[in-house]
């Protein structure tokens, strides 16, 4: 197979089997797996294959808001995969983002064209620090960024609790105070069309950001200079390229990806900073949205509509009798088959190597 | 605080601490072998809803049950770390996504099992779960017998005898050097005749059954069911503790003490007049920075297994 085909082949592959098991468990716990793809197929058209009511726009807005956050952390693992780092601290990072965003619209005031693009920033900013750590503490002291990262997930989720209780203040120990309009990207237009969905106007920011991933990767010397530190980080030193600066500015500008996505639930889908419990798992979801669509921007923004659908279909199965967690398994298996993806491809080398030598081996047995 | 006090958290400390050691002690098989396990926290899942349920559904009818419960959790840990072993060991799969996966998979498939087994995303109370003890004799030892002897979770000890026999496995025993190779530089074991592939599946495995006891043994001692948020990042504080305790036994049941004791502290931080100040987020993020710290410290030094988490590759010199 060529590299081109193996990458949509392949991730296809994974998707079927990743169903194919969701389906499985279905069938084994008694549930019903007509149900599931009624659930799967109304949230991404609004169509209602069961009967009632026809067309609801709402699921399709809904569909949207669950896919803009894990479109941007998947650019964010993606971005750090294509300089050769793994960095799993997308969550720590939206954390942080969501604190910055919080912050910005709570302390500053300004009308909605300068007051939405500074929390936006803000928020990039703050992720981009927090990914600068790992970054910097890899390159100079090449600490494996894997194990800081993670570290920085728990600190980053504490530090935007405390942020929220000690420091914007909450009277209900749960949550701030409301943003003021100016700050928010919620949209009354969006939502009316879509039936009151909470479509806001995050998705600007997002497809902006798939075509600032694509032209900084593909167009620009930095770009490839951050390539080429991927392929063979001994070769890019010996071409000259500095890499240990590229390694600490992958990480910042993954992490500003990851930072916008906390902007984007903070002050999109929410109008309030949150004390958060527990991980909500946006940084895993970029993960395997990344791994799935190949770390290139289109193939992100297809995962990230795959996954997002999954999400967004979860209180859906649950109506159809079906646990919404079926979600979760399916995209786990999906990624744990992406990963696998080094024994198929073996596998099915192998496969083409018996069917293109057979008929060879034959004529030239003489 | 008074003495009393403190004598209180030391039974808390030791109840915290049990089952981030057995955790830590698990993963320091798996990376020992070579594999890096980041699947803990989702193992310590499937322990823990394994033990609850078994506990719920054998309390009426045998009062072993949470003890069951706690054998039943070490074996599904087992079963569904070979998952992990198969993908990165057979089929070369990167291992830190591959165990990324499984802790994806785990939340999934243990709330969804509570939904069909309980109909609610948390499995039932346990009525029964492990009791505290007071060792007879050793107790009126004075100091030590207050401290470490009374009301105290026999599952701690479980911990420490588990902490010897990993450093007598590791250390002293044929299999545990081999394992050692596995995880130094696998080409030169294999080229001593040593089966990689099985000194690997042996240490995930090993991982499983430890992490799932713990998992168990976390949600038996300190929750009253098993929920969503039973095991909220302990796995990774194990992780934590063994890069802090340089993957040595010893250091695992140390830095585990400690990372128990700074959980139990952020419950009584304010009581405690100087800590009180202290935000108690400070005290959550307390294991994090301290390894990120120890990380940079230890940087450059060869503490951990050198081959961990890189695929193995026969023809590689």
């Amino acid at each position: 197979m060529t590299k081109r085909s193996e990458k949509l082949v392949l991730p296809i592959i994974s998707i079927v089997l990743g169903f194919l098991v969701g389906t499985i468990i279905i069938i084994a716990t008694g549930r019903s797996v007509s149900g599931m793809f009624i659930a799967l197929f109304k949230s991404f058209t609004g169509i209602d294959l069961s009967g009632g009511q026809a067309f609801n726009p709402r699921y399709i807005g809904e569909f949207v808001v669950q896919t803009m956050p894990i479109i941007l952390t998947g650019l964010s693992f993606a971005f750090a995969a294509r300089t050769g780092l793994f960095c799993i601290g997308a969550e720590g990072q939206l954390m942080v983002g969501s604190a910055a965003a919080s912050a910005a619209a709570l302390y500053i005031s300004a009308p909605a064209y300068i007051h939405v693009p500074l929390v936006l920033l803000s928020a990039m900013l703050a992720g981009a620090l927090w990914g600068a750590i790992p970054g910097f503490l890899k390159a100079y002291f090449n600490v494996p960024e894997v194990t800081v990262s993670i570290m920085l997930n728990y600190v980053g989720l504490y530090l935007n609790n405390f942020m929220v209780l000690n420091v914007f203040g909450s009277a209900d120990r749960i949550k701030t105070a409301f943003f003021p309009q100016s700050a928010l990207l919620e949209s009354p237009f969006l939502e009316s069309i879509t039936r009151n969905s909470r479509l806001n106007w995050g998705f600007i920011p997002v497809i902006l950001m798939l075509f600032l991933f694509s032209f900084i990767i593909n167009k620009t010397t930095f770009g490839f200079s951050l390539r080429a530190v991927g392929y063979n980080k001994e070769a890019a030193r010996y071409a000259g390229m500095k890499v240990r600066r590229n390694i600490v500015v992958s990480l910042m500008i993954a992490g500003a990806f990851s930072g916008l996505a906390g902007a984007v639930i903070t002050t999109g889908t929410f109008n309030f900073g949150r004390v958060i419990a527990a991980s909500e798992g946006y940084g895993f979801d970029g993960i395997a949205v990344a791994l799935v669509g190949s770390n290139e921007a289109i193939g992100i923004l297809l995962a990230g509509m795959l996954f997002g659908m999954l999400k967004a279909a979860q209180p859906l199965m649950q109506v159809q009798g079906i646990p919404r967690e079926i979600a979760g398994i399916i995209q786990a298996a999906i990624v744990l088959f992406v990963a696998m993806q080094q024994g198929i491809k073996m596998i099915i080398g192998k496969f083409e190597k018996r069917k293109a030598s057979a008929p060879v081996a034959e004529g030239e047995r003489v | 605080m008074t003495f009393n006090a403190f004598l209180e958290m030391i039974p808390i400390s030791m109840m915290f601490a049990s089952p981030i050691i057995i955790t830590a002690l698990g993963g320091l098989f798996s990376e020992r072998s070579g594999i890096v396990n980041i699947a803990l926290e989702g193992i310590m899942m499937v322990g823990s809803f394994t033990a609850a349920t078994v506990t719920v559904l054998l309390e009426s009818t045998t009062p072993f049950a949470p003890w069951i419960g706690l054998a039943a959790a070490a074996v599904a840990g087992l079963v569904y770390s070979i998952l992990h072993a198969f993908a990165s060991i057979n089929l070369k799969a990167n291992q830190t996504i591959s165990g990324t996966a499984l802790n994806i998979l785990s939340s999934g498939l243990t709330i969804y099992l509570c939904q069909i087994i309980f109909h609610q995303q948390r499995t039932k109370v346990f009525q029964m779960s492990i009791q505290r003890v007071t060792v007879p004799y050793l107790s009126d030892i004075p100091l030590l017998g207050k401290l470490f002897f009374t009301s105290i979770y026999p599952t701690f000890y479980v911990a420490v005898v588990l902490v010897v026999v990993t450093w007598f496995v590791v250390y002293k025993t044929r299999f545990g050097l081999r394992m050692r190779a596995c995880g130094e530089n696998p080409q030169a074991a294999a080229s001593m005749g040593i089966n990689v592939a099985k000194m690997r599946y042996a240490g995930v495995l090993i991982s499983g059954l430890l992490a799932g006891l713990a998992g168990g043994i976390m949600v038996l001692t300190t929750d009253i069911q098993f929920t969503q948020n039973s095991i909220h990042g302990t796995g990774f504080i194990a992780i934590a503790s063994l890069v802090f305790g340089k993957w040595n036994p010893y250091g695992v049941l140390g830095t585990g003490i400690f990372f128990g004791f700074s959980t139990a502290l952020s419950f009584y931080a304010k009581d405690i007049p100087v800590l009180s100040a202290a935000p108690i987020e400070f005290f959550y993020m307390l294991p994090y920075l301290m390894t990120i710290i120890a990380l940079v410290i230890f940087a450059g030094k060869s503490v951990g297994p050198k081959a961990a988490g890189e695929i193995y590759d026969s023809g590689k010199r």
